[in-house]
């Protein structure tokens, strides 16, 4: 992820927080590979891995998704997800997709729970 | 449809080779989440 981008979040990130610290923010990415999409998953929950842009070393922890996946795809209207991004689903694998984003959510939530307790 | 998107804030991360962020956006405003950064972006 670019570090304008990054700096995006970050500042959307920090804005957006409720009184009880919560949020509604989620990340939905559209990568194609799947090492690219996991990269800037990791960005935007633990930190910029190359430690070069904005979120160098920022826990955002905020749940990261793929437009790709089963979760996503079951809540958008089926006619709407088919014309804009149902020709992907040809191309790469959605539920070994759904299977990474969701470690990684898992991930960032239980490591997040440690850090407040 | 389980529409859990419903009132989440979205930020849109897309790609030139990849799905693109328009058409993101779109499916998640379809769902009801409003989209409040989306970008396509392009590594060459």
């Amino acid at each position: 992820m670019d570090a304008e981008n990054q700096a995006q979040v970050k500042k959307i990130a920090e804005g957006v927080d409720n009184e009880d610290g919560s949020n509604n923010i989620i990340v939905v990415l559209g990568a194609s590979d799947i090492e690219g999409a996991l990269i800037s998953a990791e960005t935007v929950t633990v930190g910029d891995p190359s430690f070069t842009g904005p979120l160098a070393g920022v826990s955002l922890r905020l749940p990261v998704y793929h437009i790709l996946e089963p979760e996503i795809k079951q809540a958008v209207p089926e006619d709407i997800y088919q014309e804009n991004v149902g020709i992907w689903e040809l191309t790469v694998d959605t539920e070994e997709i759904g299977k990474e984003f969701k470690a990684i959510r898992e991930k960032s939530s239980r490591e997040g729970d440690c850090h407040e307790t | 449809m389980n529409n859990w998107l419903k009132g989440k804030t979205a930020i849109v991360i897309g790609e030139r080779d990849g799905v693109q962020g328009p058409s993101i956006a779109t499916c998640l405003e379809a769902a009801g989440a409003t989209v409040v950064y989306a970008v396509t972006e392009c590594f060459v």
